[in-house]
């Protein structure tokens, strides 16, 4: 089976490349502060503190854009998850993944109109846009205005638990991005995927 | 029985207030007489001339807080152990505000009580001053240090937020304050807030940095450094604190850092008990733990990526 489907319209195109773009700045930005140093500066801390707010607000208020179309779309029916025999399912597809690809074998959920994710992607994608980012949002804003922080949160400073959060919902950001990014590779050829996002067809192995 | 219990507890209650309003008595001077009209606002006396009692306003640079005074680290002295005895007569004489004040080292410069403090440290420092050396030496310790309110905040543990709350108030009482700071000039002070227009989180920063922290370099021989930088020389370079050497561990947190070592994995922990400083705060085992989970993540991947590479090579 080969040919192309025409996945991803242009509205989530754009909301994934903004999407990237935002991610990136935080990502460097953000590293940049939590290890800055005088001697080697990944950025200098005030443009750092500055893209980092800048990019964090635009990746906000395109999460708000994103649920208001995502509410209406019949793009949300590829985030509806089957709990039904999910385990089993995720098991099919990771194995797919250590060794079927190894061995040639082909996809066992293979991209459809009607379902363009597998369930471990499904899985994965629910949890970082309803679950990290949320995280992220929650904990980014008022670190922005840390004066509405409470000082103390049993016995540990807020500002601290918030920083926490924030910085280790940003690192499970930073491991997703990897693995996303390599996981791109695995269609059709290395960077058909890749040309999907720019195009919108998606290629079928 | 419980008639005698009563007043048994009453007279130790008694005895126990009394014994503490005595120990209190003994600490602090009795300086009524003085903070009879300069503890006040408005001071009131007998007019021999017209027989009427008079209501005056009180030179506000006169004044005393009392309940500063009573709490300060001079509140063993009486107002004549420093001042004029002649103060003791009103109306005062004329000349007497010709009369010359002590200074710091006039009391503390070479005495081993005070070694800790190293008063001589601190002389030095100011001497290197932007205010000593712009004011034609006119400048002196009182006109930041209140000597009737003077307060220990960093040696007494006090939080950080009131450290820096004192601190600062030293140096706004005059360049927040246009009389003040008309004693040593003809020019009126800028407003801080503008500029400091530049400074993310201004009110956040003001609250949780002394203007010391930024307005002088450190000195490991003094608590707190006393050599006012000019402003071209202040600190502007944000990771000077925000970063695992911040400049604050020597500065603001030194005392505290010096006290006490305790370590709980967390870089410079000891701003943690008062706070966050992004890029001062990290944690080692989060650390370690993040670049291994990253590591292995990326490890993982290359391998992934290679055996699917020479799978592809066979075919």
């Amino acid at each position: 089976m080969s040919g192309k489907l025409y996945l991803y319209p242009v509205w989530v195109r754009i909301w994934h490349a903004l999407n990237a773009i935002f991610f990136l700045v935080l990502l460097v930005s953000g590293l940049s502060m939590q290890y800055s140093n005088p001697d080697v500066p990944l950025l200098p801390f005030n443009i750092a503190v500055t893209s980092h707010n800048v990019a964090g607000v635009g990746l906000f208020v395109l999460y708000l854009c994103f649920l208001f179309v995502f509410s209406f779309s019949s793009n949300r029916l590829h985030y509806r998850i089957q709990f039904k025999g999910l385990i089993g399912r995720l098991v099919i597809q990771m194995k797919f993944y250590l060794f079927g690809v190894f061995k040639g074998e082909r996809p066992p959920f293979p991209t459809l109109e009607e379902a363009k994710f597998n369930p471990l992607q499904q899985v994965t994608y629910v949890a970082v846009l309803f679950i990290l980012f949320p995280i992220l949002i929650i904990t980014g804003l008022p670190l922005m205005f840390p004066e509405f922080i409470i000082d103390n949160f049993f016995g540990i400073g807020g500002t601290l638990l918030t920083a926490l959060v924030h910085a280790s919902a940003g690192f499970f950001a930073s491991i997703f991005l990897i693995i996303h990014l390599y996981f791109a590779t695995m269609g059709a050829t290395f960077l058909s995927n890749y040309k999907s996002i720019v195009n919108g067809y998606h290629e079928l192995h | 029985m419980v008639k005698n219990n009563l007043t048994i507890s009453i007279c130790l209650m008694v005895g126990i207030i009394a014994s503490v309003l005595q120990t209190s008595a003994q600490e602090v001077a009795d300086n009524s007489q003085c903070l009879k009209c300069h503890g006040q606002v408005f001071y009131e006396y007998h007019n021999e001339w017209t027989d009427q009692i008079d209501r005056k306003p009180l030179n506000p640079f006169h004044h005393i807080d009392s309940v500063k005074l009573h709490t300060s680290v001079h509140k063993m002295f009486a107002c004549i152990d420093c001042h004029s005895m002649e103060y003791e007569t009103f109306p005062h004489s004329g000349e007497l505000r010709l009369e010359e004040k002590y200074q710091c080292m006039d009391c503390h410069g070479g005495d081993e009580t005070f070694a800790k403090f190293n008063f001589e440290g601190i002389e030095a420092s100011f001497m290197e001053s932007v205010h000593y050396k712009a004011s034609d030496e006119r400048f002196n310790c009182w006109m930041c240090h209140n000597a009737h309110g003077y307060e220990l905040a960093l040696r007494e543990d006090k939080p950080i937020v009131e450290v820096v709350n004192i601190s600062n108030s030293m140096c706004l009482s005059c360049h927040d304050n246009k009389f003040k700071y008309g004693l040593l000039s003809n020019e009126e002070p800028k407003k801080v807030a503008e500029i400091h227009a530049w400074l993310p989180h201004q009110a956040r920063h003001f609250e949780k940095v002394r203007c010391v922290d930024c307005h002088t370099k450190v000195q490991s021989d003094i608590l707190v450094a006393h050599n006012i930088l000019p402003k071209e020389e202040a600190l502007k370079n944000c990771v000077e604190c925000h970063s695992a050497n911040s400049v604050l561990m020597e500065s603001l947190y030194a005392h505290r850092a010096k006290e006490s070592r305790i370590e709980s994995g967390f870089v410079n922990a000891i701003i943690l008990n008062e706070g966050y400083i992004i890029g001062a705060n990290r944690n080692r085992t989060l650390n370690f733990v993040s670049i291994g989970i990253f590591g292995f993540v990326v490890l993982g991947l290359l391998i992934h990526l290679i055996l699917r590479l020479i799978l592809i090579k066979k075919k």
